[in-house]
């Protein structure tokens, strides 16, 4: 039946988008406080990695996730400390981090799993029953995922967090205009490193979907994720609404792909289709996407 | 004339701010110097002196962004101790900066309230009632703004009233204004003086820093001069005039008026004729320009801002294309030449924002000094820049030009303005001009350049250089010109000989595009 190819495309659609939406909106904190990061590949991969150790080790899933957010925020506070407190190259800091992930979540595979490609099978996290939505046919398995309704609630409060709250209007403001909120009496780089912190709380989150989607850690699994999402978040000009629209069209775009394999079109042209259209929204679609003023500039206090 | 250091003994009460015994070293600078300062409460309290006088530093410290290195601060006679803008802003102490601190991309309610942001149910920003707050001051302090426009959006002085409701939001009692009105035109610099008295009047107290001397006798009621980190002067406004202030900011005489002779106009060096151009926007900003001016002569152009001033300066060093007319530069036409074409032919240009276009901030002085002559020799090898004569040349530069300090590997970046702006002058000057074009030359800098810059000018012209003066300060124009062109939307309405011109006559032609009635003798460039 067409309606339910509709629906399947849907959900594969959501659950496509899901890392990416958690690590657009993790970049968006902290590049709107100033701070580039493209370290979000290495802090995806780190979390997928850290949830699968915590979930075998412990048993529960649940321990998984938090242990994912947990190796995210400590990613993320490497990106931190080279970065804000020592006012580093962000580029090449977040590069450095992508590299160190990739390398330590190999050797440390090798070591623990005794495997160079996975780890062994872990236990995913328990479906819910949610009222209603539970009901509609093929997208209940999007309302029953714990990890996509986390990142719906995700969406919306980090909305509300950067244009509502006080700490929304200082993290724009110090990576707009550092000066003005620092003689404002703002400290710029508590500010600044609550945004990366949380960048990486969001993008491990974005890893422990991985990991539980797959019930495993593979080597590399990221796969380019983090820079689809840099994307996205740019796409979206830096909302995080607007990011988690982006991060549904590449979704689109990649299920897209998927259901065109095994039809008559050559396998590397369908494959080809997230990537053409994000090279597209991105060179045109959009209109001009303006940066935060003061992104990926180090805050230099005493400058004369 | 032998003021005396210290502060007037007139006033039996306890000042409003007392500053005593302030000192501050930088690396290589004593910034501040044993200064003393004392405001009493709700007056404006002029702090003057040249560039690098330390008047900035005083204020920093006050405002708590540096701590002084020894020295004492009362307020209403009570010690206190800052040590960050927080202290300072509790201590209802609050400071407009020269470089606005403002987040263009926020509304202006956003600014207002940013680092004390009053909550709703403790997490939500409650926007809705700062706006009242602030559209409550805007209305009291007459100061008209918008609470809910972007930053971005306003002009430079509702921007500056912007940065005036922010300190007033945090309940301030003493406005400090580090150069306010180095970014204003005339006309605004007028509004920002109505409000200066509003607030004085409402029982605010005020310290105002400027170079500007019209401006402190206009504004002030008392005035502390400061000369190479110290205190020179603390005097009351009613009680000096404009000639002592001088003496005592610069240390010996100056002179505020130009000493020029007649000129000896020559032939033709550059003709307009009927220029039209686009603007920034696309919108037609020259509509039919024509103008002269001839070897050995200034010719000055007065206008509002905003009238085509900018287009016309980049029309005629190639930097934009007209749309049509012609340009001829002794007798040759240029119509179309690109800057680096007209810079061969002899055309130097001041330009009007001497951080975007006159220099490379990040580059050393000896790099900007060659800059538009960097491609040819002595400068340029076959391969390479020759740095021997590329130094050599910044040596005599700065020697000749008098920019401090005298060291050519220093970045641009870390002058003060004033010796930039003498920088700029030297490199375009030591070109040997025919035709200069100079704008906003002593846009905020110190009367010591300003003075250098005004003779050098009129040295260019007697050397028979033409020059082309646009300025948004009248009295430098109609005290250097020889002719006063008046611009007024995107055309010449009159030209005037100076010496019938007065800023009146200029200011009813700048306002209204209509030359006055009884001498419509100047008239007609065209």
């Amino acid at each position: 039946m067409d309606w339910m190819i509709v629906l399947a495309f849907i959900s594969q659609m959501v659950r496509i988008s899901v890392p990416y939406t958690l690590a657009a909106i993790g970049g968006t904190f902290s590049e709107r406080g100033g701070v580039v990061n493209i370290a979000l590949e290495g802090i995806l991969l780190n979390g997928a990695f850290t949830c699968v150790l915590a979930t075998h080790y412990t048993g529960n899933p649940w321990v998984g996730v938090l242990a994912a957010v947990a190796g995210g925020v400590a990613t993320a506070s490497v990106h931190a400390v080279v970065s804000i407190t020592f006012k580093a190259e962000q580029i090449v800091s977040g590069l450095a981090i992508n590299l160190l992930a990739m390398g330590a979540t190999r050797f440390f595979l090798r070591i623990i799993f005794g495997s160079s490609s996975n780890s062994e099978r872990i236990a995913g996290l328990p479906e819910w029953d949610v009222p209603v939505l539970g009901d509609i046919p093929v997208l209940s398995t999007i309302f029953s995922s714990p990890l996509i309704l986390a990142t719906i609630v995700i969406i919306f409060a980090s909305q509300f967090v950067l244009f509502k709250t006080s700490f929304g209007l200082r993290l724009r403001s110090v990576g707009e205009h550092p000066e003005a909120a620092d003689s404002l009496g703002v400290n710029v780089s508590r500010v600044r490193y609550a945004g990366v912190l949380l960048s990486g709380a969001l993008a491990g989150l974005g890893g422990a979907w991985l990991a539980m989607d797959q019930h495993s850690f593979t080597d590399g699994m990221s796969s380019g994720r983090g820079y689809i999402a840099l994307a996205a978040m740019i796409v979206g000009k830096w909302n995080p609404l607007g990011a988690a629209g982006a991060c549904l069209m590449f979704g689109a775009a990649e299920s897209l792909q998927m259901q065109l394999q095994g039809q008559d079109v050559p396998t590397q042209f369908i494959q080809m289709i997230p990537y053409v259209a994000t090279v597209v929204v991105l060179a045109g679609f959009i209109g001009r996407s303006i940066p935060p003023a003061a992104d990926g500039v180090p805050y230099e206090k005493e400058r004369q | 004339m032998s003021p005396p250091p210290k502060s007037g003994t007139d006033s039996p009460s306890i000042p409003f701010l007392k500053m005593e015994g302030i000192s501050k070293q930088f690396a290589l600078v004593k910034a501040n110097d044993c200064a003393n300062l004392d405001v009493n409460r709700g007056e404006i309290h002029a702090l003057v002196g040249e560039n690098g006088a330390g008047k900035s530093t005083l204020m920093r410290i006050l405002y708590g962004l540096y701590r002084a290195d020894s020295g004492r601060m009362y307020l209403d006679g009570d010690p206190v101790e800052l040590r960050s803008p927080a202290d300072a802003i509790s201590l209802g102490i609050g400071m407009v900066h020269q470089h606005f601190m403002l987040v263009p991309p926020l509304s202006v309610t956003e600014n207002v309230v940013l680092g004390s942001e009053p909550l709703r149910a403790g997490v939500v920003l409650d926007l809705k009632g700062a706006a009242e707050r602030v559209k409550e001051l805007s209305e009291t302090f007459a100061l008209a703004v918008d609470p809910d426009a972007r930053v971005e959006e306003l002009s430079v002085g509702a921007q500056q009233r912007v940065e005036i409701v922010k300190i007033l939001f945090r309940g301030a009692r003493l406005l400090i204004l580090d150069e306010p009105t180095a970014v204003l035109t005339p006309q605004e610099t007028e509004s920002l003086f109505v409000i200066l008295r509003r607030l004085k009047e409402q029982g605010k107290t005020i310290i105002f820093i400027t170079h500007k001397l019209s401006e402190v006798m206009e504004i002030s009621d008392s005035v502390t001069v400061m000369r190479h980190g110290k205190v020179v002067g603390d005097l009351k406004t009613a009680e000096t005039n404009t000639e002592e202030l001088a003496t005592l900011m610069v240390g010996r005489k100056v002179l505020l008026e130009v000493e020029k002779g007649a000129p000896a106009r020559g032939e033709t060096v550059l003709e307009l004729k009927d220029v039209h151009a686009l603007g920034a926007s696309k919108v037609p900003t020259l509509r039919g320009i024509s103008l002269r001016v001839c070897s050995g002569e200034i010719l000055g152009v007065a206008g509002v801002q905003g009238n085509g001033q900018t287009e016309l300066v980049e029309v005629i060093t190639g930097l934009r294309k007209p749309s049509s007319g012609s340009l001829r530069l002794l007798e040759r036409d240029i119509t179309g030449l690109s800057p680096r074409e007209m810079l061969k032919l002899g055309v130097a240009h001041i330009p009007e924002d001497r951080l975007k276009r006159g220099l490379v901030p990040a580059f050393t002085v000896s790099e900007n000094l060659i800059l538009g002559s960097h491609f040819r020799p002595p400068f340029a090898g076959r391969l390479w820049l020759r740095r021997e004569d590329i130094f050599e040349n910044a040596r005599s530069v700065l020697r000749r030009f008098d920019v401090r300090p005298q060291a050519p590997a220093l970045p641009a970046r870390s002058l003060s303005g004033g010796n930039q702006q003498k920088l700029i002058v030297g490199r375009e000057l030591s070109r040997d001009p025919k035709l200069l074009v100079a704008s906003q030359p002593t846009r905020g800098v110190d009367i010591g350049a300003i003075e250098f810059i005004h003779r050098n000018l009129i040295a260019q012209r007697d050397r028979g250089c033409a020059v082309l003066l646009v300025s948004a300060d009248l009295s430098e124009i109609l005290s250097l010109s020889d002719r006063i062109a008046v611009i007024y939307e995107g055309r010449i309405v009159g030209t005037v000989d100076s010496t019938q011109a007065d800023e009146k006559k200029l200011g009813m032609m700048m306002m209204t595009g209509v030359l006055a009635k009884e001498d419509g003798n100047g008239a007609g460039e065209s």
